[in-house]
């Protein structure tokens, strides 16, 4: 398979498959999301559209995930430097 | 391999090189695309499953098949909604990262 390409081209391609790769990665989240915020959100039986405050609900899910997960980081790194501090 | 044995860089690749790149991008592009419809499908099966044949009877009855066609559509919406969602704050992270 890398036997056909020259080094610009193999150089090309591994540039392209990282981009996908990435591309990839970020896809995978949106289904994770989807399935857990449908979980959370979604309580009505589904019909034509959206119950109130479902639509919200999904836009403000997927803000409070990531809002956790930053605070997570916050979190665990002001814990280690008061670790530090103390010793 | 081939710039061991000091394979001029110079001039565009053959035609058929090119092709053969396109030919390669094309199909891991489809793949990407086949993968991801998988999932979506998958997806749907489950919680489509769950919230709309809570009784599984000797078929699918007639509200039951109308229940799993908007469940179908209401997820596939979800996945839009949170996809803008996560996008626009992926972006918007990325630019106070800049910035900051």
């Amino acid at each position: 398979m890398a036997d056909q390409f020259d080094e610009a081209t193999r150089k090309e391609l591994a540039n392209f498959v990282q981009t996908e790769q990435a591309q990839a990665h970020l896809t995978s989240q949106i289904h994770m999301l989807t399935s857990m915020c449908w979980d959370k959100c979604i309580t009505s039986s589904p019909s034509t559209r959206f119950a109130r405050g479902e639509e919200g609900c999904l836009a403000n899910c997927v803000e409070r995930f990531l809002d956790t997960s930053l605070f997570m980081v916050k979190q665990i790194q002001e814990q280690r430097d008061r670790s530090q501090l103390s010793r | 391999m081939s710039s061991f044995f000091g394979s001029s860089s110079s001039g565009a690749p053959a035609p058929d090189m090119a092709s053969r790149k396109q030919a390669f991008i094309d199909t891991y592009r489809q793949e990407m695309a086949l993968t991801n419809a998988q999932e979506l499908m998958n997806k749907c099966n489950e919680k489509c499953y769950a919230k709309c044949v809570t009784k599984p009877g000797s078929s699918l009855s007639g509200s039951e098949q109308t229940c799993l066609s908007h469940c179908l559509q209401r997820y596939m919406e979800a996945f839009n909604i949170v996809s803008r969602t996560y996008i626009a704050r992926v972006q918007k992270e990325r630019l106070s990262d800049t910035t900051a």
